[in-house]
This record gives C-alpha cells, sequence and structure tokens, in this order.
C-alpha cells in the first residue's frame, strides 16, 4: 500500500494485538509496557516523522522475487531449528528448571517484593537495567544531535500569535485536556510506586508521564510546553535519573558490598533491598519520561521549522 | 431454583456482557458498512463508549473486592469522558482538512418540495 | 501429532520472515523502520509464548497459587520494548535528517544522488 498514514496505523493495531496477546500469556508488565509503548509513543513518532518525510511511497520495489526466495529459505530453516524446541506450554522445559525456581521461591525471603519481575528487574539484574537507561540516555542524546533547532525569539512570537488564534477552534479539546492531565500525571505517579504490588514500575510510569505531556504540547503548541518545562530542565532530569542509578551501585561499593547489591545500603538487608529498589525506579522513570519528552519536542520543534520554511518560500 | 441473591447477580451481569458485546460488533458492522467518514465516527464513537461502559458495568458486578470495584468505576468514568472527546477531536481534524460530507442529493425530494 | 504443540514458534517465523521481507524488498525508509518493528514484535511473542506455563498465572506472589509462569523471558522482554523504541526514534530521526539534505527518502533516489556526486567530484579533480 502507498499511503504511509494508513502503514503508521496498522503498525499500532499489530502493537496492540501483540499486548492483548502479552496478557492472554499471564505477562502483566510485558504487557503494559508494550501497550503504552509500541501503540502510543511509537505511533505517535511515526507520524511526526512522516509529516516531514512525505504521506506516500513512490513505488520503486527492487527485485522482490530475490527477497521472496531468501525469506523462504530462511524461513524454512529456522522451521527445521524448531521442530527440536519444548512444546508449547509444557512445565518440564529445560528453561523453567534450573534458574526460575530459585526466583519464584527466594524472591520474598531475599528481596521482599511480592511482584517477581520486578524483583528480577532491579534487583537480581539490576546491570542489565542500569544498560539499558544508559542505551536510552543515549538515544535522547543521539535525537539532540541530529535534530535540535536553535530557536529565536521572533520566531517564538509569531507562534505565540498564531496559537492565540486557534484557541477558539480548539476549546473543546483544549478545556478536556486541562482536566484530564492531573489525572494522567496522578496515574503516573500510581504506576511508579506500585510496581513492588502490581504490574507496573520505572519505565512505563515514565512513558505515561510523558504522554502527559506531549498531550499538553500537542494541544497547546510547543512554545507553551517549552515555557511550562524548559528543555535544559529536561536534559537535566535525564542525566539526573542515570546518575541516581549509578551512584546507587557505587554507594553500595563504598559500604563494602558489590556493584548495585543493595543488602549493604540500611542495617536491615530487606529495608536495604526497598531502598535499593526505589531509587533505581526512580532513576529508570526520570530519564524514561525526560527523554520520550525530549525526542517529542525535537521532532516537533524540527517540524515546525519546516513548515515555516515552507510558509517563507511560498510567499 | 432458588431465588438467590448471586444468581440473579450472575444473570445480570452476564446480560450486561452480552449488551456490551452486541453494540461493540455493531459499531464494527457500522465502520464497514457507512457510506461516509462522518457517519462512520457516528458509528464508533457511540455504540463503543456505550459497548465498554456497559462491558465494565457487567464486570464490576462479578468482583469481590473493593479494590477492584474502585479502579473498575475509574475506568468507566475515565472512558466516558475521553471516547466522545476523541471522536471530536478526528471529525474536527477531518473538517480541518477539508474533507466535505456527503449530504443527500436526492433530485425526486427537490422535485416533491 | 507431536507438531500441533509447535504452532507458536512457526507463527513467530512467519511474522518474522514478513518483517525481514519489508525490510529487504521496499525502497522507502520508513517502511523499512515499520518492517523492523514488526520484526521486532515477533521476537518477543517468541520470548513470552516460551515462558508460559500451563495451567500458571502472572508472576506476582500471591496466597494460593503455586504454579506461576517463568519471569525471567518477561524481565528480558521489558528490556527489549523500551531499547526497541529507542532505536526506533533514532532512526526516524535520521530518515527525517536524509530527507532534509537528499530530497527523497526513497534508498534509489539516495543512492543515485550519491553516485551523480561522487562522479562530478571525480570530474572535478581531474580537472583541476
Amino acid at each position: 500500500m502507498k499511503d504511509l498514514v494508513a502503514v503508521v496505523m496498522l503498525a499500532g493495531i499489530y502493537s496492540l494485538l501483540s499486548a492483548s496477546f502479552f496478557v492472554v500469556m499471564d505477562a502483566a508488565d510485558v504487557a503494559f509496557t508494550e501497550a503504552s509503548v509500541g501503540a502510543g509513543i511509537s505511533t505517535l513518532l511515526m507520524l511526526v516523522a512522516i509529516t516531514m518525510t512525505g504521506r506516500s511511497e513512490h513505488l520503486v520495489r527492487h527485485k522482490p522475487m530475490l527477497a521472496l526466495v531468501v525469506v523462504t529459505i530462511i524461513g524454512g530453516l529456522l522451521i527445521y531449528g524448531t521442530l527440536d524446541m519444548p512444546h508449547f506450554g509444557a512445565v518440564d522445559s529445560p528453561i523453567h528448571g534450573y534458574v526460575a525456581p530459585r526466583y519464584i521461591n527466594d524472591s520474598m525471603q531475599e528481596v521482599g517484593v511480592i511482584n517477581i519481575v520486578t524483583s528480577v528487574l532491579a534487583s537480581y539484574r539490576a546491570f542489565d537495567t542500569f544498560g539499558e537507561v544508559v542505551v536510552i540516555f543515549t538515544a535522547g542524546i543521539g535525537v539532540l544531535v541530529l535534530l535540535s533547532v536553535e530557536r529565536r525569539p521572533e520566531d517564538d512570537a509569531e507562534i505565540d500569535s498564531l496559537n492565540k488564534a486557534m484557541h477558539e477552534q480548539q476549546l473543546i479539546l483544549r478545556i478536556a485536556t486541562k482536566m484530564l492531565i492531573p489525572f494522567i500525571l496522578l496515574f503516573a505517579l500510581y504506576v511508579q510506586f506500585h510496581g513492588d504490588f502490581g504490574p507496573g514500575g520505572g519505565f512505563q510510569a515514565g512513558v505515561i508521564f510523558a504522554s502527559a505531556i506531549i498531550l499538553y504540547a500537542m494541544l497547546f503548541g510547543l512554545s507553551t510546553a517549552r515555557r511550562v518545562i524548559n528543555q535544559s530542565f529536561i536534559q537535566l532530569v535525564a542525566a539526573i535519573g542515570v546518575l541516581l542509578f549509578g551512584s546507587t551501585g557505587l554507594v553500595s561499593l563504598l559500604n563494602g558490598g558489590n556493584f548495585l547489591d543493595y543488602n549493604v545500603l540500611f542495617v536491615d538487608p530487606i529495608a536495604g533491598q526497598h531502598l535499593g529498589i526505589f531509587l533505581i525506579e526512580w532513576g529508570v522513570g526520570c530519564t524514561v519520561a525526560s527523554v520520550i519528552v525530549l525526542i517529542f519536542f525535537n521532532f516537533a520543534g524540527r517540524r515546525e521549522n519546516y513548515k515555516r520554511k515552507k510558509h517563507r518560500e511560498t510567499k | 431454583m432458588p431465588f438467590d441473591i448471586n444468581n440473579v447477580i450472575d444473570i445480570m451481569s452476564a446480560i450486561c456482557l452480552l449488551i456490551g458485546s452486541f453494540l461493540c460488533v455493531s459499531g464494527g458492522v457500522g465502520i464497514l458498512r457507512f457510506p461516509d467518514f462522518y457517519t462512520r465516527i457516528h458509528a464508533v464513537g457511540v455504540t463503543d463508549t456505550l459497548g465498554s461502559g456497559t462491558i465494565l458495568i457487567g464486570l464490576m458486578l462479578q468482583c469481590h473486592e473493593s479494590l477492584v470495584f474502585v479502579k473498575l468505576v475509574m475506568i468507566l468514568l475515565m472512558t466516558i469522558f475521553i471516547s466522545p472527546i476523541a471522536c471530536h477531536a478526528l471529525a474536527k481534524a477531518a473538517t480541518l482538512s477539508g474533507l466535505p460530507p456527503l449530504l443527500c442529493n436526492n433530485k425526486e425530494l427537490e422535485k416533491k418540495l | 501429532m507431536m507438531f500441533m504443540g509447535l504452532y507458536n514458534y512457526w507463527i513467530v517465523v512467519v511474522l518474522m520472515m514478513i518483517g525481514l521481507y519489508i525490510v529487504i524488498a521496499h525502497g522507502n525508509l520508513i517502511k523499512k523502520i515499520v518492517g523492523l518493528t514488526i520484526f521486532q514484535t515477533s521476537v518477543f511473542i517468541f520470548y513470552i509464548s516460551i515462558a508460559k506455563v500451563d495451567g500458571g498465572t502472572a508472576p506476582i506472589l500471591e496466597d494460593g497459587v503455586s504454579q506461576y509462569s517463568n519471569p525471567l523471558p518477561h524481565v528480558l522482554i521489558l528490556t527489549a520494548i523500551v531499547v526497541g523504541i529507542a532505536t526506533t526514534a533514532l532512526g526516524l530521526a535520521l530518515a527525517v535528517r536524509l530527507k532534509e539534505a537528499y530530497g527523497s527518502i526513497e534508498e534509489k533516489h539516495i543512492q543515485d544522488l550519491d553516485n551523480h556526486t561522487l562522479e562530478n567530484q571525480s570530474k572535478d579533480e581531474q580537472g583541476c
């Protein structure tokens, strides 16, 4: 199909369907993250990119038969490879035998958190989570390098007058958004702190927080949103998130344990685990929220620049 | 059969769930069969909100803990609030982009008038 | 009938191959990024379907439940989802910059423009 907007919408529906599949597969945390990230932020970013790169595809497909042959061969080899794998849902398959029972049985005594996924993510495998937070931070820096546009005060005044003229047209949406945003932020905080007891945690909370700010920026104009939340403040929060995570590990080192070993953070090991998980979930939430807001602000700022250039060319 | 309050609640929640799913399916049929963009938005907006509302009410009748009940009430309020606004946003975007609505062009009707 | 237990892997392989075909055969950069997203999501489905245990519930400790689904792949996929969106955002930023630099995001047009500029550059150097 040639219309890229339809392609992006279908990709969003695909993500939402896979999120509902994850719920059926008893993966509540993963479904939450996939629904908010895949069906929400990813679709939004692709739509903003399409407004700048063109809405339809010029059909120049090269060598589809060769691609089809390659894909069929690889698919056949993969299916041949899966013939040895354990059946769907088997209780005695090898992956359920070694590491997982230790996590399931000992998570309550060693970590004291009832959501096993959070205890594995934040305590047993905290180093992987640290790497992931750094990857998100690097992606934010990459988008800043590629897409940031210098803002001049006379452009701001032009955009402001345009926004005020549009206020009458968008009255219903603006009023409804003003009523909804506090609830969205409250929900983000709830998800952040509730990661210990149910599905939730830092990632989902960060994405929901970012989506509230993006909603405000979409309806009230980018310059108004930038005045509400300064871009340098958001960059600072992103860096503070990564620093919080790393310094929790360093404090554990200084107290005599391993890197990111929370038992030594406090007198009581279980309380130390709770404190450590609380701090790093804060770090993850801060970084994820600020990086997603940063990416959206840069995409939207580039788009305003693009539209202004086109407007000046047609004058 | 004994007139047990649990049976009555079960039957009521089953009726609510059935009505809700019928409404959602009819909204889907409406998307496929209506001729114009605006009528399709109307079909989905009304039936989706009401359908998910009745499904949530059916679920509320089934839950035994108060915490789940409060969460479902909040989801119901949010759905009733947000879903019509989303349809409004769609219709407004279509109008501002210049999509003309399909009006009735029946010439026999004009002759009669 | 032992193949009936393996149908989830075959569905995943089909989805993966669809994503791979989109990346190879289409020239439009945005479509390639969408194909990569489809590929990534199929890998997530693979891992999560492996983690499922018959008769298990979500891995949140509760009274009266003895069988849980495996939480380890859930953790890995949680990380992978967020990393996936980070790379998608970077890919889209690159596509926007490519459009500004070359005027189009079709692979063939960009390659033609590149070859054209290389030929012009070599002609200029020969002329000097």
